[in-house]
């Protein structure tokens, strides 16, 4: 720290202390002086003083007649020096300021969405634009683009593009889950007596993405069920808005995709819910907010930032009392665009299921931000069952690479969340425990599969 | 002659009238039956009594559409809900960008081979190759190799709009009368002078047929191009509202599409019938 105290009356205040720069705060850039904080409040002392005493001489003729700490005492009862350093300080630290972020139109979009019109983003002093997006193939474009700075991506997304598969490969980093369960599969009205998958035979189903975890419950589901995903159905890939015409069109018999347009569906008289994916894995995660890992690298305290702001969203959303509000915030054609009707029956859990029964399912959709190694793990093991990878694959590596545990534990604190001690833990699968220690006695586990 | 003009007008009134009427009839509401106070409930759930989107919309609901959104056109509630006036401005600016970098690729290009039939014969195979390719075709490359979305989408108005042009210009210039080159050739004017003074504007009406074809091409490409790419514009606009389901405002913006395509056709007819000449 080699800028000067300005209530040091033998210190000079113009020119810097090795007499090569115009002033000081130019010597410390040119040094590299850190402890940007310390720094910042000494810039505004000095201009504060340099202002009140145009001349050098006048300072240092006032400070040894009244000395320092009077003349600190007087000045700082007039200006006040900790709200101009507070100002600086969030200024100096966020390294950019105006982002993009990417969503699609769905309610587990829900945190990173309701952030914006709640003001989230803005009080940790980012201006952040909400940039809706027709499909997930254009959101890995945009975010390899560089057009988006972060985005709503399907869990899965990130270990892809991070692996290079599907794309080329771009290190992505998932800072936090944005929702678990709320997918549900839906079938066409048509349908209503065809409740047994194994009479699913020569069905055209729809899910929102290949790297998608509807892609992986929906196969896992059939497959469970003796069909195979990719011999006895079809599996297209149908971005999520156009599920429900498709679905009328008669183009689909039923989608695994994410709400509002299940409901939707059900809402339109064109489908019915025939099971919520939580029935298949209770807690499962469907998407996360992730940013690519050289916008992490390069923006600490932009990211910190935005962490923050999206976490805040989260509490705020898995509180049940909060969903009604939510409902109405997020109904508007600036965000999702629904009937706020159908919104309500998706976050409160209780909804008309399609064929004459009201259900109550608290937790259909809970938005739980913890991004879990284990999740990656059973991604992968997925990847890998269906073929979309093949060989070694080096899961605990990769899940400690692409999903930030330890950032989200220290930000859920930093926003009041209880996070949980561990990052990895078992889960159950229609019944099936997966131990995340044990990928790959786990994918053999499995009669179909294409390893 | 005039009372032809005023004939037809009465029998598009006509035809206008019993098309409306016809599709009044076809929507009219049909009863489904009382429901039953048991699962009331689920009926309250599933929106019944409640505005929403099932079957074709009644003529009614889709003049309301009209009148809301040309009630107020510029409104801007956020980035992904805009007034129909800016969406309509945001696809106009695209399209003025992309089909004025095809003309200025177009012309000169089609000037110089119109003027030399070496040249054509060797550009035709290109052009005949690229020229019926979709524009949605490009999107995936564009988008890949640019890198940028909202260029992406001027670039696949240039490269749809450029063909026709470059085909009437050369076309054009190719067949101006032998007699007038002769005569320039004759009063030896120099060439720069001949391309400017003699063959552009004999070959003027070609090209500019040539010009109204590209605009109408880049009219329809606009559309399906930010229904992929999305963000702003028209296209969007139809994207976003059909997510909705909701098809009173998706037949507004059709109709608005047709609209504006007819009055940027006009513009251009207008700018023809400046440039015809009689031999």
């Amino acid at each position: 720290m080699s800028l000067h105290d300005p209530f040091d009356p033998n210190a000079a205040m113009s020119g810097c202390s090795c007499g090569r720069h115009a002033s000081q705060t130019q010597h410390d850039i040119a040094a590299g002086a850190g402890v940007i904080d310390a720094l910042n409040s000494r810039v505004i002392q000095t201009t504060v003083m340099r202002a009140l005493f145009p001349k050098d001489a006048e300072r240092r003729k006032f400070l040894s007649a009244v000395g320092a700490s009077t003349a600190w005492a007087a000045i700082s009862s007039l200006i006040p020096f900790g709200t101009l350093e507070a100002m600086a300080q969030e200024k100096g630290s966020l390294e950019k300021k105006d982002l993009k972020i990417g969503f699609i139109p769905i309610t587990c979009a829900s945190p990173l969405v309701m952030a914006d019109p709640l003001g989230f983003y803005k009080k940790q002093g980012l201006n952040v634009t909400v940039i809706k997006t027709a499909g997930w193939a254009l959101i890995r474009d945009k975010v390899i683009n560089k057009e988006y700075d972060a985005s709503h991506m399907l869990a899965p997304m990130p270990i892809a593009m991070s692996m290079g598969v599907g794309s080329n490969p771009m290190p992505i980093n998932v800072a936090t889950i944005q929702n678990i369960n709320g997918q549900a599969i839906t079938l066409h009205v048509k349908h209503k007596d065809k409740r047994d998958p194994k009479m699913w035979k020569g069905f055209k189903f729809a899910v929102p993405f290949e790297y998608s975890m509807h892609n992986f419950l929906l196969r896992y589901y059939v497959a469970e069920h003796g069909l195979d995903p990719d011999k006895d159905i079809q599996i297209r890939v149908v971005p999520p808005p156009e599920m429900v015409a498709n679905l009328r069109a008669g183009n689909l018999d039923g989608y695994l995709g994410p709400d509002p347009f299940n409901q939707r569906a059900v809402f339109d008289e064109v489908g019915f819910i025939h099971i919520l994916s939580k029935e298949i894995w209770d807690g499962h995660p469907c998407c996360s907010f992730g940013a690519p890992t050289a916008f992490v690298k390069e923006n600490p305290n932009t990211f910190a930032a935005l962490y923050r702001a999206v976490l805040t969203a989260a509490a705020m959303a898995r509180d049940p009392k909060n969903r009604p509000i939510m409902a109405e915030v997020l109904a508007p054609a600036n965000y999702l665009n629904q009937p706020k009707a159908v919104l309500e029956q998706v976050l409160t859990g209780k909804f008309a299921d399609g064929l004459g029964n009201v259900r109550t399912v608290a937790d259909r959709v809970d938005f739980d931000p913890f991004p879990w190694y284990s999740m990656a793990v059973w991604i992968l093991t997925q990847m890998k069952r269906w073929g979309y990878i093949k060989g070694d694959v080096r899961y605990k590596d990769i899940a400690e690479q692409v999903y930030l545990v330890t950032d989200a534990r220290k930000h859920m604190a930093e926003v009041g969340l209880a996070a949980p001690k561990e990052n990895f833990r078992k889960i159950f699968v229609m019944g099936k425990e997966f131990d995340p220690a044990k990928p790959e006695p786990y994918l053999n586990s499995f009669a179909m599969k294409r390893t | 002659m005039k009372s032809e003009s005023i004939k037809a007008a009465l029998l598009s009134v006509i035809i206008f009238l019993t098309f409306i009427g016809a599709w009044y009839i076809a929507t009219l509401p049909r009863d489904n039956g009382p429901v039953s106070t048991a699962d009331a409930e689920y009926a309250a759930l599933m929106g019944k009594g409640a505005e929403k989107s099932g079957g074709f919309p009644a003529p009614g609901k889709v003049g309301q559409a009209f009148v809301e959104h040309l009630a107020d056109p510029f409104y801007d509630k956020g980035p992904n809900d805009k007034g129909i006036g800016i969406q309509l401005a945001h696809s106009l600016g695209r399209v003025g960008l992309g089909f004025l970098l095809a003309t200025l690729v177009a012309i000169p290009v089609g000037f110089a081979i119109g003027m030399s039939p070496l040249l054509f014969k060797a550009f035709n195979p290109f052009i005949q190759v690229l020229k019926p390719i979709s524009p949605l075709a490009w999107m995936p490359l564009a988008l890949y190799s640019l890198k940028d979305s909202s260029v992406s989408g001027i670039f696949v108005i240039f490269i749809c709009s450029v063909w026709p042009m470059l085909i009437n210009t050369a076309f054009g210039v190719a067949s101006v009368r032998r007699d007038w080159i002769n005569v320039a050739r004759t009063l030896e004017v120099r060439p720069l002078r001949k391309a400017f003074l003699v063959i552009l504007p004999a070959a003027a009406p070609t090209i500019l047929t040539g010009m109204r074809i590209s605009m109408g091409i880049a009219w329809l490409v606009i559309v399906a191009a930010e229904m992929l790419v999305g963000g702003t514009g028209i296209g969007y606009f139809v994207w976003n509202e059909w997510n909705n389901l909701a098809l009173p405002n998706v037949i507004f913006a059709v109709v608005m599409i047709g609209v504006v395509g007819m009055l940027l056709d006009l513009a251009f007819g207008s700018l023809q019938k400046l440039v015809t000449y009689r031999e």
